[in-house]
């Protein structure tokens, strides 16, 4: 790809960017969120044209007019958003845009084969081909899009964040699967935030910034250091703020909770000005521990004491009683992405029964300053701004609603490195002023630089918590896997 | 271990809910009125018309689409079937065109939807008023009488137990309906229909045309719709402008009663088939016994409540079994 320009309407998002794709070598493509990544694959992918610039494939010119086109020249792409048809079975998702068909005909021997065939090395030989899609957990869901690419004998695959939704050992299975490919001459455009992701498996690098090329070269010859400078343009010294933080009396005490499913058993309590982590394996029930307490799951039995209420409530007693939920799934649960920020921002507490436009307007002019979002105003569109802004007004919203203390659920899953540190920065400022945040990450960098105490989740228990100066990356994963010490 | 499809364990509980209502009637009615052949040969006439729509508007209605007009067109295209026969005597002539009508304006309906990006309640709300206007302006906002021709024939009443035991327009329907479900579980065209309503952008991203496939959806509605309303013709022997007004919303409880989502994705065409035959169980049944209309509007409404809401309990436990 040469002198490749994209233009939004006024907005410039690639300026003229070249990168080079090996057969047999994985790439990494990095960048913050709008540094024009993401629209360099889908030009590639033929999801958008070119402004300028030429692609050439194999030493021919290549300028796919759509998606089906890139994939019949050998190109294919794993899309950030999952790109699931939750009522199609899995054999048809494989398949789907790709049928194998006889005059219209669908072939149901020879798809069954050849989806048997792409979901075996990703550790899914067993999977009911029939089955629709949604009764699989997000995680697999996401390996049966990566069999889809598979499936289509692509001679180019483009990754962009296949990991967001992916547990540890599925990362493993992923990465095993492309190693395998690249051995078979494959190209792989691998794009991820996790910096130790990319350098597990690629060989070289190619950074973007506000859509130029920023730099590139084989992987080896970048520190982390330098690989985060040149993304986001100026040195990154501290990611992880933390200043002395003293514990208060005691907020959130959780007793032997059990939901209808998960969690199974899990009790810690939490004080003020502190930062309580939770890790653990997708799916260990971790994101079910934070529903139940906040009311959104059903309590089984265990105790729940806030304060000094006691006993279970619903969502709506819950930010009554003080408790802020940050769902880990943003657009479809933690915002109403087509309402304006100040919709958003009021939306727990209403002021009144009557909407009192101007008050609203200026408490979320005051939230969005205090914060930090970067925004027109506060009338604009929650899906008009970066992953990072909108996760800066989930957080207000709470910050607004009053609450002491705040369950966050991932975080900072799908920003920017940039906009990360922004993020951590501000948990720091929250646990200063006296607020207790619960907080569960599959980052396990990111636990144990914010966080005072750790508890590992292992199939619905959660273990006694430590710490996180007790705590290391492998200790942490050793624990959630189960390993026996 | 080989499952049947889906597609027939799904409508077994319609099958069930059929039969009781039947029997129900069967038990009401003195002396086994409900019952006999006649009844039941009526009671699929009645409902070929609305079968033969809902067949339709199920694939639009899996395709996270919504088509109001098809009673229009219904009524639409029995007007021209009309209007062909008393002008040119030529039964072939007038299928091709009642017909075709309803295609064209199945096709305008799907060009608008794609191409101006108007929602398909907003578009079909519209040509429901604009094709029912055509069709007054056509008949002049009179009844068409036509000539005898073999088009009479498709609705015509079945003596009893001679054959070929339904009217011929109910086993065309029934074809229709296999041929359909079919064409929507096994072929690519199907398989697309639902990628297009579970989720239109990943149906995007995998490189199916999707305005293709949703213009061809209306398309087939409206075909649909058009051989609706020669049955619909058929079944009294002239043109009505004023026939079939508010068949858009029964076909829509066929298809729903029948197990899809309005949200796209879900439904088949045979348990619409058999949510429209339990809705005309209930209008003849409660007509036999004499009860008042509005009875037969609250027992129908009652039904398609209970129907969905049963459905929607039984595969949200079923999910979370799965889960």
């Amino acid at each position: 790809m040469s002198g490749i320009v994209k233009r939004f309407g006024p907005t410039l998002a690639l300026d003229h960017v070249y990168l080079q794709i090996y057969s047999g070598r994985v790439l990494s493509v990095a960048g913050e969120n709008g540094s024009g990544k993401s629209t360099l694959m889908k030009v590639l992918a033929g999801v958008h044209f070119a402004d300028e610039g030429s692609m050439t494939l194999d030493g021919k010119p290549f300028a796919p007019k759509n998606p089906a086109d890139a994939r019949n020249c050998g190109v294919a792409m794993i899309h950030q958003e999952l790109s699931i048809c939750p009522h199609l079975s899995v054999r048809e998702n494989v398949m789907l845009g790709n049928e194998k068909h006889r005059a219209g005909w669908i072939q149901e021997h020879t798809s069954d084969q050849l989806a048997r065939a792409a979901l075996e090395p990703l550790g899914l030989a067993d999977l009911d081909l029939g089955r629709p899609a949604k009764q699989y957990p997000i995680g697999v869901q996401q390996l049966i899009e990566i069999a889809r690419a598979l499936a289509s004998e692509a001679k180019i695959i483009i990754l962009d964040e296949p990991t967001s939704s992916l547990s540890e050992t599925d990362v493993v299975k992923l990465f095993a699967v492309l190693k395998e490919l690249r051995s078979r001459g494959a190209a792989i455009v691998y794009i991820s935030h996790f910096l130790n992701e990319m350098r597990e498996i690629s060989d070289d690098i190619s950074i973007l910034r506000d859509g130029q090329n920023a730099t590139e070269g084989p992987m080896d010859q970048f520190t982390d250091h330098d690989i985060v400078t040149a993304m986001v343009g100026r040195s990154v010294d501290d990611l992880y703020p933390r200043s002395n933080r003293n514990a208060g009396e005691v907020l959130l005490t959780v007793d032997r909770l059990a939901g209808e499913k998960l969690p199974a058993d899990a009790s810690f309590s939490i004080h003020k000005g502190e930062v309580f982590g939770i890790a653990g394996l997708n799916g260990s029930g971790r994101s079910e521990l934070l529903r139940t307490i906040f009311g959104l799951d059903a309590v089984k039995s265990g105790q729940v004491r806030v304060g000094s209420f006691s006993g279970r409530a619903t969502p709506n007693q819950r930010w009554q009683e003080g408790i802020g939920f940050l769902s880990e799934n943003r657009k479809e649960e933690g915002l109403a992405v087509k309402l304006s920020i100040e919709e958003n921002l009021v939306m727990p507490k209403r002021p009144k029964a009557w909407v009192l436009e101007r008050q609203e307007h200026e408490s979320a002019t005051e939230w969005v300053q205090k914060i930090g979002v970067k925004c027109r105003d506060t009338h604009q569109r929650i899906n008009e701004l970066s992953g990072g802004n909108q996760q800066k007004v989930a957080i207000a919203r709470m910050l607004y609603a009053g609450v002491d203390v705040l369950l966050m659920d991932e975080p900072t899953r799908g920003i920017d490195v940039g906009s990360k540190a922004q993020i951590y920065q501000l948990i720091d400022e929250l646990a200063q002023s006296g607020k207790a945040i619960v907080m569960v990450s599959s980052y396990l960098p990111e636990l144990l630089g914010t966080c005072d105490r750790i508890a590992v989740m292992h199939r619905g228990k959660l273990s006694a918590s430590r710490p996180s100066a007790e705590w290391s990356q492998a200790s942490l994963i050793h624990e959630a896997v189960g390993a026996s010490a | 271990m080989k499952k049947l499809p889906k597609s027939i364990t799904g409508s077994l509980g319609l099958v069930a809910v059929e039969l009781v209502i039947f029997v129900l009637f069967w038990k009401l009615i003195p002396h086994g009125g409900f019952a006999t052949w006649t009844t039941i040969e009526q009671l699929t006439r009645h409902s070929a018309i609305v079968m033969m729509t809902a067949i339709g508007m199920t694939f639009v209605i899996i395709s996270a689409g919504i088509d109001l007009s098809v009673g229009s067109v219904v009524a639409f295209s029995g007007i021209t079937a009309a209007v062909v026969l008393k002008d040119h005597h030529s039964w072939i002539l007038a299928l091709v065109l009642a017909t075709g009508s309803g295609a064209i304006w199945g096709l305008i309906n799907g060009l608008f939807i794609t191409k101006l990006k108007v929602g398909p309640f907003i578009v079909t709300l519209g040509t429901m008023l604009i094709v029912r206007a055509c069709a007054l302006g056509l008949a002049h906002e009179q009844s068409v009488y036509s000539p005898h021709s073999h088009l009479d024939v498709l609705m015509k009443p079945v003596l009893q137990f001679a054959t070929p035991f339904l009217a011929s327009g109910v086993w065309l329907t029934l074809v229709a309906a296999m041929f359909f479900s079919i064409i929507l579980a096994k072929t690519r065209f199907g398989r697309r229909v639902i990628a297009v309503g579970s989720n239109e952008s990943a149906a995007r991203l995998c490189g199916i045309p999707v305005e293709r496939i949703q213009v061809l959806v209306y398309l087939l509605c409206g075909f649909l719709a058009g051989v609706a309303g020669i049955l619909s013709y058929s079944q009294v022997t002239y043109g009505d402008p004023n026939a079939a007004n508010g068949l858009e919303l029964s076909a829509i409880a066929a298809v729903v009663i029948g197990g899809a989502s309005l949200l796209g994705g879900e439904g088949t065409v045979w348990g619409a088939v058999l949510g429209a035959l339990i809705m005309q169980t209930i209008a003849d049944g409660t007509t036999q016994m004499g009860l008042p209309h509005w009875v037969q509007k609250l027992v129908t409404g009652c039904i398609i409540v209970i129907a969905v809401g049963l459905d929607r309990w039984r595969s949200r436990r079923a999910q979370a079994k799965a889960a």
